[in-house]
């Protein structure tokens, strides 16, 4: 479905991507880990159409997106939550949601999703009034993760959803990851809570440096002395 | 106090068009980031449309508006496409700079065209109730110019209406908040701007017209109102059109109150005093969000 060969980027001199090949089935969680500056982000905006690729090829469903705008990537069914969330802050909860299902594919079923993610998120639809600036971090992060599904995605790509999350909340939006999974929506999830992401990934790829150099199904890029070693931190291997 | 209270209420009345004038060039510095220093010519364009309508085909000023508006909308979609459209592909500082440019040079280009097609001839209308005038309380209050502010005030409510409620208003308060996360939702971004834009002029337009009910125009008033915008712009913040609306009014409050109190000539100082104050104590202005 999503096929990414041989990708190079860069910001101004400054390499990012030095030839990243991965690819995304349909269905499949994929979990994309990495120290900090691996070019984890990068490669995400690239997909996404945020950043240029200096070379190299993203394809979805056989087609090159190269030549597509960054803003048709939702009508095909790709959905990106940024880092950071980027909500729109003075804007309403709802008025965040509704703003997801812009394209008129995602609008002819609008209300419908709306009344699945109240239920998924019951918290937002008791503030779906207020100000999306006003909300917690976890409440916020709901918010983002609403206004992605509301795009009708079939892959959603998730930017560090964990950060600055209590463990107890990226506990329960990692249950609806799982959810949202099993609904048939593909997840390429980019994390550096790595352990959480390896748990629920049914294949994982490892960034060093803007290079693939591991990749398997999660729960063997989990028990990889190296892995452990390099993101759970040297206890890690003695467990 | 007579003369000081009816000098006021001409203030009020000319502080609606400050307003109006200001909420297009808002609209478009808080979508596109994009300074359009010639929006005070895209008034005098509207003006002048306005007044050859008038003077050529006898429609009120007030009708002209649903011409008017459309006409300078499409300008400004013209505009767009063959200016700004460049400038809004940088990032944000490099916008500013960029669009200032770009917008003088349209400035004076506007402006030496009128002069060649208009003469540079002070132009105004005379209608039927250009003369009528109202008594309140011993006040006189001139009817064309409280229509004028009314229609100002309208329009700012109808533009205020479709970004609060239109598919295409949310889109362009998204884009104007964070042009990425919009563009994640499936916004064609530059749509956004190019929308925004051709409001900004279409309200620049409609200023124009409500100008020439009041008051007289020339090629050489452009700069003059593109600088009481960007004075009530800096007063009243982005991000409120009606909070810009209210800063046009204190603006023509005070500035009558000056002239009253200095003498005419200093009419032109306090707005600039404003501008300077507002920057120091408050720069996100008094209605806008920091």
């Amino acid at each position: 479905m999503l096929e990414v060969r041989d990708l190079h980027a860069a910001y101004g001199e400054l390499r990012a991507l030095s030839g990243v090949s991965l690819r995304v089935a349909p269905g499949e969680i994929v979990a994309l880990v990495g120290s900090n500056g691996a070019g984890k982000t990068t490669l995400l905006r690239c997909i996404a159409g945020l950043v240029p690729a200096r070379a190299g090829l993203v394809r979805w469903d056989g087609e090159d997106l190269a030549a597509v705008r960054a803003h048709r990537l939702v009508e095909r069914g790709i959905a990106m939550v940024p880092e950071g969330r980027r909500l729109f802050g003075r804007m309403t909860v709802e008025e965040n949601l509704r703003l997801g299902a812009f394209t008129p594919r995602a609008r002819a079923e609008r209300e419908a999703t709306l009344g699945r993610i109240y239920e998924t998120f019951p918290r937002l639809s008791e503030r779906r009034r207020q100000f999306a600036g006003s909300l917690s971090g976890g409440e916020q992060q709901m918010v983002a993760i609403g206004r992605a599904l509301m795009t009708r995605p079939r892959l959603l790509m998730l930017d560090e959803p964990s950060l600055g999350l209590a463990p107890r909340v990226v506990e329960s939006i990692f249950r609806v990851f799982a959810d949202i999974n099993r609904g048939g929506v593909a997840i390429f999830l980019v994390e550096q809570n790595v352990r959480a992401a390896l748990a629920l990934a049914h294949r994982a790829y490892v960034l060093e440096h803007g290079r693939i150099v591991g990749e398997g199904r999660g729960a063997d890029v989990l028990a990889d002395p190296q892995v452990r070693q390099a993101y759970l931190g040297p206890l890690a291997i003695a467990r | 106090m007579r003369a000081l209270l009816q000098q006021l209420i001409l203030g009020l009345l000319l502080g609606g068009l400050y307003g109006l004038a200001a909420a297009g060039l808002s609209l478009v510095f808080g979508v596109l980031k994009v300074l359009n220093v010639a929006h005070g010519e895209l008034i005098m364009v509207g003006g002048y449309a306005a007044f050859w309508l008038f003077t050529l085909l006898g429609l009120d000023p007030f009708l002209a508006l649903v011409l008017v508006i459309p006409l300078t909308a499409a300008l400004g979609l013209g505009l767009y496409g063959s200016l700004f459209s460049f400038v809004v592909r940088f990032d944000e500082e490099t916008r500013i700079k960029n669009s200032l440019l770009v917008g003088f040079g349209l400035a004076l280009t506007l402006h030496a065209l009128a002069v060649r097609v208009f003469t540079a001839d002070e132009r105004s209308v005379t209608t039927e109730y250009g003369g009528q005038t109202f008594a309140l309380g011993g006040l006189v209050v001139p009817v064309g110019r409280l229509l004028s502010l009314g229609v100002a005030l309208g329009l700012i409510g109808l533009t205020h209406l479709y970004l609060a409620r239109a598919r295409w208003g949310q889109a362009i308060r998204a884009t104007a908040e964070d042009w990425e996360a919009a563009l994640l939702q499936g916004i064609d971004v530059r749509r956004a701007y190019m929308a925004a834009f051709a409001i900004g002029t279409g309200l620049a337009g409609a200023a124009g017209s409500l100008v020439i009910v009041g008051y007289s125009i020339s090629p050489a008033i452009g700069l003059e109102w593109t600088l009481k915008a960007l004075i009530v712009v800096v007063l009243a913040g982005l991000g409120s059109l009606f909070g810009t609306f209210v800063g046009g009014l204190v603006l023509g409050i005070a500035e009558a109150a000056s002239a009253m109190a200095f003498g005419g000539p200093y009419r032109e100082v306090v707005g600039l005093l404003i501008f300077f104050c507002v920057l120091l104590a408050r720069p996100q202005g008094l209605f806008g969000r920091s």
